[in-house]
């Protein structure tokens, strides 16, 4: 094997990537715990981990350009570091996701706990699946495993889109619980954008393995709609 | 205008050393095709089939066949008229010395029996403004020899020596890299200016090279073409293992 140093750098801008991988999941679990016990203190943690998260983008974009500006990757390498560069800035955005989510937690500690119907929990495993699966897509370079993931955001999609249905009627018809509702509907919206960064990172495993662009190619029922809220 | 190169089942040898096996390919017209791969692959090598040279070592051997547009040069076309279709570009420029710059553009259509003193003007004129020397050396066309010229300008001398004769073809077996960058770039722009003209095809162990100028590209890997593809395909997601583990320089 030739070109032995940018192998290695390859290998420890994979070794970064996955630090922040770690981090962003760490902090959207984090964030999700924080609202199933209501427990500010891990809200803190979720703040601190997101200003690692947000030194770490800079310094994988850094490492990333450096390699395309120093070592003109091809084919396989090239395809890595371009997915590189767009998992690190969806990674970073579940970090906000995350962040987003222990605000809204905080929030709602100030209020009288209220009943809603929408399930936070359930929405919540299905987004963390989804960031597991294709971080672990990432690591053994496996597409199948991230074809997987394509297909589970619907699922996500659809929670939304009835959580989105049955809190408005609650903001409606029981305006003594609207801020609760309007809060669990943020956070229902922060856990949809986390399974749509899940589904960027899985497409863009797709990309680096086979060389293969699967974005927009799916359907519409149910699936990655811009609109979902609505 | 260029015309399209049709090789089928080409095999070549130095000696006993199969350098070539079964080529079978089809290099569109007016576009720039580049060849990549290891040394000792059979790229240049296989340049030197398209114009004959190959033969020319009397050691070397070839059979099957090569066809130019509606000639098959194998079979019907005398060497001289060959290398008129087709022109050749080597990686050291190699112009004539003790020509004066006119003398070295000249030189084929002289030997190709031009006398006409106003014909050769004009031809000189268009061969050196085609290969953008033009501007740079017309104050000293009779002047000056080929050899005062930078690298870079003696190489665009060869090209306008081998675009004079009005070549359907032009071959360049690593034009660029005995150059420096800004020399390499004028030649880049050049061959991307030529090859609605003309068919390129150029040999090239400088990938972001082909990348840039070529629209198809093969690659040479022992003597075999392994793949054949749009340079956009070969260098994003080649089909074979081979090509992917040498453009990334697994091997090489």
């Amino acid at each position: 094997m030739t070109r032995i140093r940018f192998q290695q750098s390859l290998d420890e801008l994979k070794e970064q990537l996955l630090v922040m991988a770690g981090l962003a999941e760490q902090a959207i679990q984090r964030a999700i715990e924080a609202y199933r016990v209501r427990d500010l203190s891990i809200c803190d943690l979720v703040s601190r981990s997101e200003i690692a998260i947000n030194r770490l983008e800079r310094e994988i974009d850094q490492a990333a350009l450096d390699l395309l500006a120093m070592e003109q990757p091809m084919a396989i390498d090239l395809r890595f570091i371009l997915s590189v560069i767009k998992i690190n800035a969806d990674l970073e955005r579940v970090g906000d996701a995350a962040k987003s989510i222990s605000e809204r937690v905080r929030s709602m500690e100030q209020m009288a706990v209220a009943e809603l119907p929408v399930d936070i929990p359930k929405m919540a495993a299905l987004a963390s699946e989804m960031v597991r699966k294709c971080l672990q897509s990432f690591i053994e370079a496996d597409a199948d495993l991230a074809r997987s993931v394509l297909a589970m955001d619907d699922a996500v999609d659809a929670m939304n889109r009835a959580a989105y249905k049955s809190l408005t009627k609650v903001m409606e018809e029981e305006s003594h619980i609207a801020p609760q509702a309007l809060n669990a509907l943020m956070i229902s919206r922060s856990l949809e954008r986390v399974a749509d960064h899940a589904t960027n990172i899985s497409e863009d495993v797709i990309f680096w393995v086979q060389g293969a662009d699967v974005r927009h190619h799916r359907s519409k029922t149910g699936g990655r709609d811009p609109h979902a809220m609505g | 205008m260029g015309v399209g190169i049709e090789v089928t089942t080409l095999n070549a040898w130095y000696g006993t050393n199969h350098t070539l096996q079964d080529i079978n390919l089809h290099i569109p017209a007016n576009h720039a095709t580049a060849l990549i791969g290891p040394s000792g692959c059979g790229k240049s090598t296989f340049v030197r089939c398209i114009n004959r040279m190959h033969e020319t070592n009397p050691i070397a051997r070839v059979t099957g066949s090569v066809r130019i547009g509606d000639l098959d040069i194998y079979a019907d076309a005398k060497p001289v008229e060959i290398r008129r279709r087709v022109g050749m570009v080597f990686q050291r420029p190699n112009p004539f010395p003790t020509m004066s710059i006119y003398d070295n553009v000249a030189a084929g259509l002289k030997l190709n029996g031009y006398r006409n003193r106003q014909v050769l003007d004009e031809i000189v004129e268009k061969s050196l403004k085609n290969s953008a020397l033009w501007d740079e050396v017309k104050d000293d066309l009779k002047k000056k020899s080929g050899a005062s010229l930078s690298g870079g300008q003696q190489q665009r001398l060869c090209i306008a020596r081998a675009l004079a004769v009005d070549p359907e073809v032009l071959l360049m077996d690593e034009p660029a890299s005995a150059l420096d960058p800004v020399s390499t770039s004028k030649i880049e722009d050049l061959i991307f200016q030529l090859k609605s003209q003309y068919t390129i095809v150029i040999v090239t162990h400088n990938m972001q090279q082909a990348a840039r100028v070529a629209e198809k590209t093969g690659f040479f890997l022992n003597g075999r073409m392994v793949e054949f593809d749009s340079t956009h395909k070969i260098f994003t997601n080649p089909s074979d293992k081979r090509t992917e583990d040498y453009i990334t320089g697994r091997f090489g």
